[in-house]
């Protein structure tokens, strides 16, 4: 495959599997546990850094796992103390990610390590770092990680798609039935964290979050059928990826600002021109109604 | 070692990052009392196209062109965020999330072409929005400070009104208080306080500042007042130890210790806090099952 | 005494730092239909849900069918309150009453034609067979409140606690609820009902609870629910006025 090829096909996948799991993001109120659990991940990864010497992609995703469990676990510990809900987040990821910063300005400065990397990504190197597999030849390291994180985002949505949507939609109902709540949460959390350290590398922290929540809100707007909103989340993702490549070409900018950006365009679209959730489709209607009454 | 703390040029750095902490402590408290503690985090993001594109069009690093251009993109961002979850189905949060990613990520495409046409140094801006208080120049501080006592100004004058406007609305507008104007007030100083804040701490861990002195001031106080002065002091501490653990590591950035001072504070008040601290609410919560076991018995 | 399906002994619970429930005691035969009545802020949810194990409790021994509640779990039935969850949420009526049979269809398993048309033989009977493929958050609150009370049936449990399921709905669906307890009652089965208009307990309920933070009395309406034990409940005679009045309020509206 071309350069361009492979960083579309990396965006791609990021925008794949980040749609898919933005839906329930949106759905279960916790959009901002991405921004969280995108920040602290550059924790797990500094020291999963300082303790195996090395950046490779197993330890920075076990770091990763870690700190997005850690992060999730501190939410929610604050939260039973009667800290608001927004305010731990807000309190935890901003600690975590500040020793992240301290870390590595103190112990891992001369790694291949540095802030403005983790928030923005260089996916202008993708393509550079290769493996290879059998049958299909070389291989981008990046595109290994992320397909198979892919894979897992898919198989997990699909094999506990009713648990999901019931966890989702009623919680207390879904523990009264016997589903554990809590380890389904911190599973999830974990499929967030999985994800985003996957793409970290790829497209920044930054990028990840875009593609977590904006697919997904936009797809709200469309659809009233949770199966439909999951295809069309991760559509979008895929879409803001190709299309934000281009702008990225076009303005010869940020790949990864763009893409984000591109995320945006789609939404301004879904929620100027939605049915029924549209804001045109809105006034349209309320025009009619008073133009008929 | 000391004669660092002596020069002039520290001791302004300390005062302007107190002064900081301070106004943005007792901000805080008001999106806490509002529950819109991300705010702080979504529009610190958002200031992100503005701070580029005022550099951009003035092709210079004077701070108060960069503040205009900070709070007019975190207005606009403001603005979206009203606008998406007033009137479509998505949560609050969520709108938060995207005009966070979305701003920024124009931000970085606008700062990579900056990069590109301003040729020459372009790393003040870099540090302009991953905060470094050292690297402010005197011109800045005066900037920053006044910004940050006039904010400071605005909560004590309309203390009362504060007060009336977070906990009844209703009420405020049977009074004759604006709570429309009070709505735009606030979003004025947040604002205000975030592009001051930028930076010193940097866009992301602006929202520490704002967000942990509120919520550890909690712990210790029932009344408002009382909160804000603490919340005040909290963020005051913060932002002078902060900033003298790295004026004594030089080279160290700023933001990180500032932040890690906020939650240390934070875990103290949490443990040991008079209302609700773990230690007490501990022994409160074995004396209760005391008193419920003795009753069986008896 | 083998009619004995829910026994609580000693039952405390808190609230963060309040004691809201304390020496609760009470046991509940099978084939009653109970109302739970007490002023706000009595633990009534928090009861429920403190014998659910969806909220801890204190200390106290609560006992299903002479077992636990991890064991008698498949014989219980809950209906959360009505604003519990966000009706926004991309599904339809027809899928939140499919809900309720996602423990029988088991782990790893989607649900079947059989199991839909279970769902929509529920929903029919709720007289909701018209609206099984509409968006939840088209339906008023009345049907909203069918659709819950259609999952609860697909359930087919034994025991059934419901929070509130009479707030804020039509008079209609109060009829076709009341119509759809008293059925259960009728097969046997056992239900609490948290309640909160006092006008029409002994309409609706054979026996009665009065709760606040704690039982001050439980058993037939006709013999416990006297102005005595009301008062005693409401604390004082002039509160419960005032209770009286805010529940013509309510009903008219």
């Amino acid at each position: 495959m071309s350069y361009a090829g492979w960083i579309i096909f990396t965006a791609s996948l990021v925008g794949f599997s980040c749609g898919l799991i933005g839906v329930f993001l949106i759905l279960r109120k916790t959009a901002m546990m991405a921004d969280a659990i995108s920040h602290t991940v550059l924790l797990g990864i500094v020291v999963a850094f300082l303790i195996t010497g090395e950046l490779s992609g197993v330890y920075m995703v076990i770091g990763g796992i870690v700190a997005g469990i850690v992060t999730t676990y501190l939410v929610q510990l604050l939260r039973s103390l009667d800290v608001q809900h927004d305010a731990s987040m807000g309190i935890v990821f901003t600690t975590l990610f500040a020793i992240g910063v301290i870390l590595i300005a103190t112990k891992a400065g001369n790694a291949h390590l540095d802030v403005q990397h983790a928030l923005m990504g260089e996916i202008t190197f993708i393509p550079f770092h290769t493996t290879t597999l059998p049958f299909i030849g070389d291989v981008p390291v990046a595109v290994v990680l992320l397909a198979v994180i892919s894979v897992v985002v898919l198989l997990l949505i699909v094999v506990f798609y009713k648990e999901w949507k019931l966890t989702s939609f009623d919680p207390a109902l879904a523990a009264s039935l016997g589903i554990p709540v809590t380890l389904m949460h911190y599973l999830f959390m974990s499929l967030v964290s999985v994800t985003t350290v996957a793409s970290f590398d790829a497209v920044g922290a930054i990028m990840v979050v875009a593609m977590l929540i904006t697919p997904a809100a936009a797809a709200y707007l469309w659809t009233d059928r949770l199966a439909v909103m999951l295809v069309l989340s991760s559509s979008f993702g895929i879409f803001s990826a190709v299309i934000g490549y281009y702008i990225a070409q076009w303005l010869d900018t940020s790949i990864s600002g763009s893409m984000a950006f591109a995320t945006g365009i789609v939404f301004i679209i879904s929620f100027l021109f939605a049915p029924t959730h549209g804001i045109v489709q809105k006034y349209l209607f309320v025009k009619r109604e008073t133009t008929t009454s | 070692m000391w004669s660092i703390l002596l020069s002039s040029n520290t001791q302004w750095v300390l005062l302007s990052t107190m002064i900081l902490g301070i106004a943005a402590g007792m901000v805080g408290c008001i999106a806490y009392f509002k529950r819109q503690n991300l705010m702080s985090d979504a529009l610190s993001h958002a200031a992100l196209p503005g701070v580029v594109i005022a550099f951009i069009l003035f092709a210079e690093k004077q701070l108060y062109v960069l503040i205009i251009g900070a709070a007019v993109s975190a207005l606009c961002g403001a603005l979206f965020i009203q606008a998406v979850s007033t009137s479509t189905r998505i949560s609050e949060d969520a709108s938060m999330g995207m005009v966070l990613a979305v701003f920024y990520g124009l931000g970085i495409m606008l700062l990579t072409i900056a990069n590109r046409m301003v040729s020459g140094n372009q790393s003040g801006l870099v540090s302009f929005i991953y905060g470094q208080a050292a690297a402010m120049v005197r011109s800045d501080m005066y900037t920053m400070i006044l910004l940050a006592l006039a904010v400071v100004f605005i909560l004590f004058l309309l203390l009362k009104e504060w007060k009336v406007y977070l906990f009844d609305g209703g009420f405020a507008k049977g009074i004759g208080l604006s709570v429309r104007g009070m709505d735009l007030l606030y979003i004025g100083i947040l604002v205000t306080t975030i592009v001051i804040g930028i930076q010193a701490v940097g866009v992301i861990l602006m929202a520490a500042l704002m967000i942990t002195p509120a919520v550890s001031a909690r712990y210790w106080t029932k009344t408002f007042a009382m909160m804000l002065l603490l919340s005040a002091l909290f963020g005051g501490i913060s932002g002078a130890v902060g900033t003298l653990i790295t004026a004594l590591w030089s080279g160290l950035p700023t933001g990180p210790f500032i932040v890690v001072v906020a939650s240390s504070l934070f875990i103290f008040s949490l443990l040991f806090g008079k209302e609700k601290g773990i230690v007490l609410r501990f022994i409160e919560q074995s004396r209760q099952r005391k008193t419920i076991e003795a009753r069986e018995v008896g | 005494m083998r009619d004995i399906v829910l026994q609580v002994n000693h039952l405390a619970a808190a609230y963060r730092k309040n004691t809201v429930l304390h020496d609760v005691n009470f046991t509940v035969r099978a084939g009653s239909l109970t109302g739970i009545v007490g002023p706000n802020g009595a633990g009534k949810s928090t009861l429920i849900k403190t014998l659910l194990q969806l909220h801890p409790a204190l200390s106290g021994e609560i006992r299903f069918y002479q077992t636990t509640y991890q064991k008698a779990k498949d014989k219980i039935g809950y209906v959360p309150q009505r604003g519990s969850v966000d009706w926004d949420f991309p599904t339809t009526a027809l899928d939140v009453v499919t809900m309720g049979l996602y423990r029988k269809i088991g782990w790893l398993k989607w649900p079947r034609a059989k199991h839909k048309a279970k769902a929509y033989e529920a929903l029919e009977k709720m007289g909701m067979a018209d609206y099984a493929n509409r968006q939840i958050s088209q339906l008023s609150g009345g049907q909203q409140q069918r659709v819950f009370l259609a999952r609860a049936l697909v359930q087919d449990a034994d025991m059934y606690f419901m929070d509130e399921p009479l707030v804020g709905v039509d008079a209609a669906t109060e009829r076709a609820i009341m119509a759809i307890l008293k059925e259960l009652k009728k097969a046997g089965k056992t239900v609490l009902v948290v309640h909160h208009d006092l006008q029409t307990v002994s309409e609706y309920f054979d026996h009665v609870m009065l709760l606040n933070r704690t039982v001050i009395n439980y058993g037939k309406t006709e013999v416990v629910f006297t102005k005595e034990n009301i008062a005693k409940t409401y604390g004082g005679n002039m509160r419960w006025m005032g209770e009286e009045e805010q529940n013509v309020v309510h009903s008219v509206k």
